[in-house]
């Protein structure tokens, strides 16, 4: 059984008991276990149901590289999915629930796949699914949603109950990976003087040496860890980070670490998690090395574990997995397994070694103890289901008729060690094949390039591919040299410190254990636990005649579940090689990407939740819309007011009172959102007949005028009210929308094509507050504000006619006033400080109290235009629309030469009769018509469908005429005035409009202009 | 009847560092050629600061000047000056070719003070904020997680920030939950 040992656990606390429950059960650890070593040392051995099978499955591995512990992690709002029992601390009161299976782990109804296994081979979706089509939306995609799949999503209701954030760091050197080789790296960049970074993503430092012993510099590689880390906190241009891990290399030394503040202790206040986003001259990624299993049947069964592994939940946790193991390897690592588990008090009862000859002096000294070793021998089979039960042994070159079984409760085994690459490999550092060690590791010549060419990844250690303590040491000081160095420090040299360990003899690949296994063996031989895929799988796909490794990958899902493959990867790539009858570096690996490990989307998300989702731009009026009832739209990022909603109203009821109250009485808008652009310069009317479409170089100092701004294409992309504020200086209005974007718009005309040009532009959008003030009384309000201020600027006709603007006073407001009207009534908009905004804005609420006011929103706003057939920028344009649809042919300048878009109105498209033309539009029936419907013709198009004439483009309830009033596009519409055409709705009726003029309401326009 | 109002009104945060609304600040965009004297002694002139290069600010007793682009300035001046600054300018630049613009109240302006401020502009601000790198005088242009901001140090340790008067809420917002007292980095 599994259970805690007694004298060892470097990393835990024994004083510290912890209890946490697993499926509802109370479980106990200690402060320093992860959840797995405490799961293991309560004798849980199966954690979970393999994906596909719903195989039972244990702890394999120690690291990220964990395929099987997977659990869903917390309660409520704090729940989460597919986290790793091997990289989760454990804490008082953590709540695990293993996952992929029903009713319960114990016995789970779909475990009858793994029976069915014959049949669900590679491809097999593929194959069985794929007829009758209809089949698969309705039938076969939600029983396979429903049996495949393994953490359950949190519930939507719910909204995560931490914080998170990012944070910017720049260093010259960044080394990812607090290891002997990292902490040696970043020592010896840091002495140089380069401001170093050094992130590790346990809780602990020193890797794997302290577990794997040696001595470095005649220490135990513990105390020389606890030494070198003094050492480095000690250096003021050195920053350490725990529990953070590299998370991804990207271009421009751009590189993410993931830190995980109070995943260990939750509810504690702070942010969960902090993503770094650093920017470091160099990188060197000193990520060690993961091990690999080996491929023999039954190699799933909870229990059997990577060797390596299997010594850290001794060395680490003071944890064993077994009391009776077999020890099953290709090189001499799996004998430090033995020698630990031996020295902990658990009987090793073989170790089966590959190699005809085994291994080096770490075999002679297992054999020392007194422990069986036999070379030449492999396993033929696991016994179990649930756990493990024994092993039978065959000779690894046979084709599995085992020789003996022996009663084991635990396996462990090593195929060899994998450098991890995938930071190297992120930004597109090569590997080469190490033929020594049967392993990719990065290839020195071709790192990643930053932007000058030069390599910007330094690989160190075992990551590097070092072999051996001394090796990697060695290597660590040299990449953290070479690293200072490319980021502009000279670097000390110093010797790197000297190491011990035994001497190894050369591993043996092992790809199929044993060798010539038969399609029997093969097919319970797991190369990917996660996503179930069997050495039969990758045969059968390479048989198919999937030959690239990327589409292998694609076929059997090898390497595709969260843990991309970490323990997989070779040993799938090896067998398809072989199946191939191909070499392993001709066949390639799959492309490594980030994240190195799944990272929280919070993290991603970092500040942006709740009121900082993202930023909403707020008017200096927009508190006292939200305490007068305002339904708030979104019209860029910006909230403006859509109605105004009473108590007892509806929203269509407001925009109704609105509408009338504006027409009858005095309408207030908050326009303060319209761009505001002030163009400057002795080039500056130039400039502007480029820019829209009509003449704005002749418009008189204290006037206004309309304009239309195309694209170079000749599509309408703007309007707005241009007034001439000096003989050198124009103010443009653009859309709520249009600011940023007209604003850029300009700029990139005046610097890229008449850079010599004298023109300035500056927006000045939020400088001003701006209010139109609308209707018959908007006169009478304004010369009330100036009577109680003592006088202020003449706003009557005769001293601001329609189209004008003057500067003054108004109620003791300094404020610039223009006669325009987007509504037909009699109309000024009026400008402020944008600090004077609120105030004025309650000034002319207080004031206009005698004369009926009303706050209106923007569906009034479209409504009073749309009556007046006022086109809307976004509504009767959409990017394809030009001027002549509109019926705009006035704005369109003759006299001038050239101005954007003209050229493209010349093309033949541009100036078909057939293009479809604004017209207004009225149902028979004095019904709305649906927004966006399309009016059909006679006949049917190329695809049966029937021809389509027109679209709606703005639709409304108009209460001032009692019925529906419309815009739209039509082809050959202006000539068609009084024919009744067909639109046909998405709720099955057809409307009927006749097609008139589109101006509603006082054609004359006799209202604005009193 | 003016009483104007700064974004925020006043609002403050305290936690890793404090936050507060600075009030009203006068600020004119200056659009000219930097190099011309001209400029430079009507720059002088309203704010008692020399034009600065690119990425600083000059700061005086009475106001300051900060670099913007190749030929755009920052110029700080008292709220209640701005207007007559405004129009001296223009009238010096007189034959120029200039812009002088008003923009005191398009802006939040925020004080950022204590010792984790710089911690605080490093989880929103993609800027080097270690002391040897960004030191009093700087002033940086640049991103606020999602918005548009700039922000320089002065002498006395205390960084402003200038934003969009309509993100105001947004920014102080961000600092304040950037700011929250159990999230310190630790690195600076």
């Amino acid at each position: 059984m599994s259970t805690r040992l007694a004298n060892t656990g470097r990393l835990i606390d024994r004083s510290k008991q912890i209890e946490f429950t697993f499926n509802g059960k109370r479980m106990k650890g200690y402060a320093g276990d992860t959840l797995a070593s405490a799961l293991l040392a309560n004798d849980q051995m199966m954690v979970g149901r393999s994906f596909k099978y719903h195989r039972p499955r244990g702890v394999v591995a120690s690291g990220p590289e964990e395929p099987n512990a997977l659990v869903g992690l917390g309660t409520g709002d704090r729940f989460e999915p597919n986290q790793r029992a091997t990289t989760t601390e454990l804490f008082s009161g953590l709540s695990a629930q293993s996952q992929n299976h029903w009713p319960s782990l114990d016995f789970d109804v779909l475990a009858i796949n793994n029976k069915l296994s014959r049949f669900l081979t590679a491809g097999f979706y593929y194959k069985m699914f794929i007829h009758p089509r209809p089949l698969w939306k309705h039938v076969y995609e939600p029983i396979i949603r429903q049996s495949a799949g393994l953490g359950k999503a949190p519930d939507k209701e719910l909204k995560d109950a931490d914080t998170y954030e990012h944070f910017y760091f720049f260093a010259d050197v960044l080394v990812i990976g607090g290891g002997v080789a990292g902490l040696q790296a970043a020592k010896a960049a840091a002495e140089s003087g380069a401001k170093v970074l050094l992130i590790e993503q346990h809780n602990y430092w020193g890797g794997r040496a302290p577990v794997d012993g040696g001595t470095i510099d005649g220490m135990e590689p513990g105390a020389w860890v606890e030494k070198t880390l003094e050492e480095l906190r000690g250096m003021d241009n050195v920053t350490l980070r725990d529990r953070c891990m590299g998370a991804g290399v990207y271009d421009h030394g751009y590189a993410l670490g993931y830190e995980r503040l109070t995943d260990h202790a939750p509810g504690q206040g702070g942010p969960r998690h902090r993503l770094w986003r650093i920017r470091a001259s160099q990188i060197v990624t000193a990520t060690g090395a993961i091990e690999r299993p080996l491929s023999f049947a039954g190699n799933d069964i909870p229990g059997v574990m990577l060797a390596a592994s299997m010594r850290d939940y001794a060395v680490n946790w003071g944890v064993t997995p077994g009391q009776k193991v077999v020890v099953a390897t290709n090189n001499d690592d799996a004998y430090r397994t033995a020698i630990a588990l031996h020295g902990a008090g658990v009987e090793i009862v073989r170790v089966l070694d590959t190699r005809d000859s085994g291994g080096g002096a770490l075999m002679e000294e297992v054999r020392q103890l007194g422990i069986r070793v036999e070379c030449g021998r492999g396993i033929a089979k696991v016994k179990g289901t649930k756990r493990v039960t024994g092993v039978a042994i065959c000779a690894q070159n046979g084709e599995g008729g085992a020789q003996e079984e022996v009663a084991a409760d635990a396996v462990a085994m090593s195929g060899g060690w994998s450098p991890v690459v995938h930071l190297w490999s992120h930004c597109g550092g090569k590997l080469v094949w190490d033929q020594a060690h049967a392993n990719f590791r990065p290839d020195p010549e071709r790192p990643p390039l930053g932007a000058d060419g030069n390599g910007f990844v330094v690989a160190a250690g075992a990551a590097n591919g070092a072999s051996d303590l001394g090796a990697a040491l060695q290597d660590a000081q040299t990449a953290g040299e070479a690293a200072a160095n490319a980021a502009g420090f000279t670097p000390k040299t110093v010797n790197a410190p000297a190491a011990e360990a035994p001497v190894e003899t050369p591993m043996q690949p092992v790809w199929l254990m044993p060798a010539k296994a038969d399609i029997k063996l093969r097919m319970k031989s797991w190369l990917d636990y996660q996503n179930d895929v069997k050495v039969s799988d990758v045969q059968l796909a390479a048989q198919e005649g999937f030959e690239s490794v990327e589409h292998t990958k694609r076929y059997t899902t090898l390497g595709m579940a969260t843990d991309q493959g970490k323990l997989s990867n070779i040993n799938g790539l090896a067998i398809l090689a072989d199946s191939l009858g191909s070499e392993i570096p001709q066949v390639g690996t799959t492309t490594f990407r980030p994240p190195y490990h799944p990272i929280s989307m919070g993290a991603i998300g970092g500040e942006a939740r709740g009121e900082i989702f993202q930023p909403l731009r707020k008017t200096p009026m927009y508190e006292w819309h939200d305490s007068n009832g305002s339904d708030w739209e979104p019209v860029g990022q910006w909230r403006r007011p859509f109605a105004y909603v009473r108590s007892g109203e509806t929203l269509h009821d407001a925009v109704n009172r609105e509408v009338k109250n504006t027409r009858e009485n005095l309408g207030l808008l908050d326009a303060s959102t319209l761009g505001k652009l002030v163009v400057k310069g002795p080039d500056a009317g130039k400039f502007l007949d480029m820019m829209y479409t009509n003449m704005m170089s002749t418009l008189k100092i204290g006037k206004c005028r309309y304009g239309l701004m195309c694209s170079e294409n000749g599509f309408l992309i703007d309007d707005g009210v241009v007034a001439r504020i000096d003989e050198d200086t124009w103010l443009c209005h653009t859309t709520t929308g249009g600011a940023e974007r007209i604003h850029g718009h300009m700029e990139e005309w005046l610097q890229t094509e008449w850079w010599d040009w004298k023109v300035y532009v500056a927006n000045v959008t939020e400088q001003l507050a701006q209010v139109a003030v609308v209707g018959p009384n908007a006169r009478k309000v304004l010369e009330k504000l100036n009577e109680k201020a003592g006088g202020g600027m003449d706003v009557s006709k005769e001293a601001l006619p329609f189209m004008e603007w003057r500067d003054g006073e108004i109620g003791g407001f300094k404020a610039r006033a223009y006669r325009i009207s987007f509504s037909g009534e009699l109309s000024y908009e009026i400008a402020v400080a944008a600090s004077d905004g609120l105030a004025f804005w309650t000034a002319l609420m207080e004031a206009g109290q005698e004369f009926g006011v009303m706050p209106y929103g923007t569906e009034c706003l479209h409504i009073l235009r749309a009556e007046k057939g006022f086109i809307m920028i976004g509504d009767e344009t959409d990017g394809t629309v030009i001027p002549q649809d509109l019926g705009l042919h006035w704005a369109l300048s003759k006299k001038k030469e050239d101005f954007l878009g003209k050229r493209a109105h010349s093309r033949s498209h541009m100036a078909d009769p057939d293009r479809w033309q604004l017209v207004g539009l009225e149902t028979v029936d004095g019904s709305v018509l649906p927004d966006g419907a399309y009016a059909v013709g006679n006949g049917v198009n190329a695809n049966g469908q029937k021809n389509t004439i027109g679209r709606v483009t703005s639709t409304y309830y108009s209460s001032n005429l009692g019925r529906g009033i419309a815009m739209g596009l039509v082809k050959h519409g202006p000539k068609r005035m009084g024919e009744v055409i067909d639109f046909p709705g998405t709720d099955g009726k057809i409307y009927k409009a006749k097609i008139v003029d589109q101006v509603f309401y006082d054609k004359e326009g006799e209202k604005q202009n009193v | 009847m003016s009483d104007p109002v700064s974004a925020m009104s006043g609002a403050t945060f305290a936690g890793l560092a404090k936050v507060e609304d600075s009030g009203l600040q006068g600020m004119i965009t200056l659009r000219g050629d930097l190099a011309s004297a001209v400029l430079q002694a009507a720059v002088k002139a309203a704010t008692g600061a020399e034009v600065p290069v690119s990425g600083q600010v000059a700061l005086s007793d009475q106001g300051g000047v900060a670099w913007m682009s190749p030929d755009e300035l920052l110029l700080l001046v008292p709220y209640a000056e701005v207007d007559a600054k405004v129009s001296e300018l223009s009238e010096a630049l007189k034959g120029e070719h200039a812009l002088a613009v008003n923009v005191s109240d398009a802006r939040g302006v925020f004080r950022l003070s204590g010792e984790g401020a710089r911690e605080v502009l490093g989880k929103v601000c993609p800027v080097d904020m270690s002391a040897e790198a960004f030191k009093p005088g700087q002033f940086r242009r640049t991103r606020m997680a999602q918005v548009a901001a700039a922000f320089w140090l002065d002498h006395d340790g205390v960084f402003h920030i200038v934003c969009f008067r309509s993100v105001a809420a947004y920014v102080f917002n961000l600092l304040s939950a950037s700011a929250h007292p159990q999230s310190k980095v630790v690195v600076y």
